[in-house]
């Protein structure tokens, strides 16, 4: 059959040893975890970073997934709580602003409809916290399922329900805020 | 989905920018680096499995199951409810599970393709039942061992009280290699050379969970993965009607030689193995403690709905005698049933109709609650047996293997039995099923429709309850001079080392009342075109003794409780004796080898499988042969 091999036939390639099969598994995925990494640290050199941290880790976190999961819901897994970790260590590190929200203190040359969606948007995973900007990167980034999300996070299905109505109040404090402001400023 | 989600949703997929190629290059080569130095020192390390190499099915098996059970020790000695209820998820609304579909075009221009496909992918599945849980375990452990990746879920910070988590060392980092397989399989078993290893040992298998995965694989529309395939379990599926033991013996042994259906110079020996047939009226009363998965991704129409009517079957062939309890293991996880004798069967079905799937899985917890509760019930002449129903799902805490074989031995070993049955599909882990029931004694089966329900659990109830032989073991002698290559078709999990045939210690399969047993040799004479290897130059041709006997068949098997093996032997004689009871069970084994790839088969085709299972039908009394048949042509047009 001409079907693309399975990830879970890779992994246990990959396991036994097979090189070409662990660099097929790195390859297929690697777009995945820049995108999660990017969505949660919001800066592209951030993700990158994490995202090769993570590769070259993964010979080894490989040996922990046993199959019982898909191998990109364990990958998610593995990917957010990575970002998560930095993004605590960072704020541990600085309280300065990084990633998400630092577009704020960026010179911006250009005022366009664009730009000030990318503003928009810098704001809003800003206000979120780590935990909801995990969350959001799954259910809004790539699409899953809150049940999907919460098998992903080890939470429970009400809990990803429950933060993304955080989520979507935060956006509703924020245009609150945005309205007031616009007010303000005509 | 809200606007505002969707404004969110929408920017964060177009602001994503594209990944870097140079630093993605980097990066794999980077993990490449970090793969190879990884393998220099698995190789030396890899520890030696405990039991004999061929057998390495079983043990990975069982490694998996325990890898994802975890007792410890000290909590063995009680059935701890501290461990139990990890938490009550709120299941929410189905609408849930088909997500905005349409939401995901809006920047699509913008995300590589293979996003998109995964994220249909995705989608496209039906509702995915993984818990939680499934990979906590590996997590938590890699935390330990690299804290500056640690992740950090707040449920996973906080071991749940009871559980240990043990530092992984290298060593078992490395055990866990053959641990991740969800199908238990090994590859087909290879041809074998008499003159080389004339003796062939295995334990003898009575699940069915293959051939009931195999046809849900199908009927769906793909056509199942070669590893899901155990051949064995396709061929003893099905009911056949060898002779019924003479005597005091618990099971008759009948062999035949014929001529194997794809390959005109080879011949296949055919052994039945018929267990006495008890009349259910007569069969000691039974303890059943049904041990329910109520998790919550076993709230399918195919998975709870299902297994509660299942039950109700079964209860309806219990008589008064018999006893019933029921535990689940989930988030609500907790004797639901106290023993209650079978004739309360409005009681029981309440209790039943209670049953709600929901919460995270606790395996653990509920097994040994289930032990308990056998225990409670166990008395003279009474056979207990524990009814696990899972979708596979059976993955709680963390621990040491060893421990938990201990256990489950131990209860085996006091009388209670252990049976899995499988629901649903999507999460089934196989290799667990396998291992489970493997070490319970018990059978492991797919339950997938109702009338699967009324196989497994009403027409066989009492075989599959009622053990009449214990730890039966099959080896075969073949005789050089007659036989120069032979394959065993199937059971390749469950080979054995020559010497393990007289060991008692060593644990096999177990027959019950009214089971049959089927294993097929493929054999190729002295002299045929067929044989595959060449001759050696140095070694000595076989002589002659004078036998013209094929083989020599030897059975072990423990009566019920006796811990001493008794032998049984006959002789193999050459002969065309192919009843139509053994060339279907030729067809059904020829059908699996063409869902593995049909190594062996030449240009035998799915449609040779339907003509010789169709003349083979015989009287088919369930209509199981005829569903076969249907399947074979289904896979005929799949494969094409």
């Amino acid at each position: 059959m001409l079907m693309e091999t399975g990830d879970d036939i890779l992994v246990e390639r990959a396991l036994a040893g097979d090189a070409d099969a662990f660099t097929d598994l790195v390859t297929r995925h690697y777009d995945l975890i820049y995108r999660l990494a990017f969505r949660m640290l919001g800066r592209q050199a951030d993700a990158e970073d994490l995202t090769q941290d993570l590769c070259a880790a993964l010979p080894g976190k490989l040996a922990g997934f046993r199959g019982e999961a898909r191998f990109t819901t364990w990958l998610y897994r593995v990917t957010t709580n990575a970002a998560l970790d930095r993004i605590r260590k960072r704020q541990n590190r600085t309280k300065a602003a990084h990633g998400w929200g630092e577009l704020e203190q960026m010179n911006r040359a250009t005022h366009s409809a664009q730009s000030d969606e990318i503003k928009w948007l810098h704001q809003a995973m800003e206000a979120l916290s780590p935990d909801l900007r995990q969350t959001v990167a799954l259910v809004l980034g790539e699409e899953q399922t809150h049940a999907q999300a919460a098998r992903a996070l080890d939470v429970s299905e009400g809990t990803i329900s429950w933060r993304m109505s955080e989520v979507k109040k935060s956006l509703r404090a924020m245009a609150q805020i945005e309205a007031s402001g616009q007010g303000a400023d005509t | 989905m809200t606007d505002e989600l969707n404004r969110l949703k929408a920017a964060l997929r177009a602001q994503t920018p594209d990944p870097d190629p140079d630093a993605k290059a980097r990066a794999i080569a980077l993990a490449q680096k970090s793969f190879a130095a990884r393998q220099g020192s698995a190789d030396t390390a890899r520890p030696i499995a405990d039991r004999p190499e061929n057998r390495a099915g079983i043990v990975t098996g069982v490694k998996t199951m325990f890898a994802n059970f975890g007792l410890r020790p000290a909590l063995l000695a009680t059935s701890s409810l501290a461990v139990v209820g990890l938490g009550v998820v709120l299941i929410l609304p189905m609408d849930d599970l088909s997500p905005g579909l349409p939401l995901g075009n809006l920047q699509e221009a913008k995300t590589k393709p293979i996003e998109s496909d995964d994220a249909q992918r995705l989608l496209a599945e039906p509702v995915v039942v993984i818990e939680p849980e499934m990979m906590s375990q590996s997590e938590v452990q890699m935390e330990v061992a690299r804290p500056q990746l640690s992740a950090s879920a707040p449920a996973m910070e906080a071991p749940v009280a009871g559980l240990v988590l043990p530092k992984k060392t290298a060593d078992s980092l490395i055990a866990d290699k053959d641990d991740r397989e969800q199908f238990a399989n090994e590859a087909p078993n290879p041809l074998k050379i008499t003159t080389e290893s004339p003796v062939s040992t295995f334990s003898i298998d009575v699940d069915t969970a293959s051939y009931a995965y195999i046809r849900s694989a199908i009927e769906g529309g793909d056509l199942p993965r070669a590893e899901a395939v155990r051949i064995e379990e396709m061929v003893n599926y099905f009911p056949y009607a060898y002779p019924s033991p003479d005597g005091d013996m618990p099971f008759s042994t009948s062999v035949s030689v014929f001529q194997t259906p794809w390959n005109a110079d080879t011949k296949l020996i055919h052994i039945g193995i018929q267990g006495e047939k008890a009349a259910v009226a007569d069969r000691p009363p039974l303890d059943l403690v049904f041990l329910i998965d109520t998790s919550g991704s076993m709230q399918n129409a195919n998975k709870l709905p299902l297994l509660k009517q299942s039950f109700r079957l079964l209860l309806s062939r219990l008589t008064p005698q018999d006893k019933v309890s029921i535990v689940t293991y989930a988030g609500s996880s907790g004797v639901v049933l106290e023993p209650t004798a079978a004739s309360e069967q409005g009681e029981i079905l309440a209790a039943l109709d209670r049953l709600e799937a929901g919460g995270s899985t606790a395996g653990q917890a509920g097994l040994q609650l289930a032990y308990a509760q056998a225990e409670k019930m166990q008395g003279d002449g009474r056979i207990g047996r524990v009814l696990l129903a899972t979708d596979g799902d059976f993955n709680v805490g963390i621990s040491e293997p060893e421990a938990l074989k201990t256990y489950i031995a131990a209860k085996r070993d006091s009388g209670t039995y252990l049976s899995v049955l499988g629901f649903g599909r999507g999460n089934y882990n196989d290799a667990l099923m396998q291992a489970l029931a493997q070490n319970g004694n018990g059978t492991a089966a797919y339950i997938d429709t109702l009338s699967e329900a009324q196989k497994v659990l009403v027409d066989q109830v009492s075989g599959a309850l009622f053990p009449i032989a214990n730890d039966v073991k099959i080896q075969v002698e073949f005789n050089p001079a007659m036989i120069a290559e032979y394959r065993l078709i199937g059971y390749e999990t469950r080979a054995l080392a020559r010497e393990d045939f007289n060991n008692d210690k060593v644990d096999a399969g177990d027959i019950g009342a009214g089971h049959t047993v089927t294993a097929i040799y493929e054999i190729t004479p002295v002299g045929s075109p067929a044989i595959m290897s060449d001759a050696l130059r140095y070694a000595t041709t076989p002589a002659a003794d004078g036998s013209d006997e094929l083989g020599f068949l030897k059975l072990r098997y423990k009566e019920p409780g006796q811990s001493e093996s008794r032998l049984m032997t006959t002789p193999i004689a050459d002969s065309n004796s192919g009843t139509n009871e053994a060339r279907f069970s030729a067809a059904i084994a020829g059908f699996g080898q063409l869902l593995q790839g049909g190594k062996y088969l030449g240009e035998w085709s799915y449609t040779d499988a339907i003509d010789l299972a169709n003349t083979a039908k015989g009287d088919d009394t369930f209509g199981y042969r005829a569903e076969a048949i249907t399947l074979m042509r289904l896979a005929d047009s799949l494969s094409r």
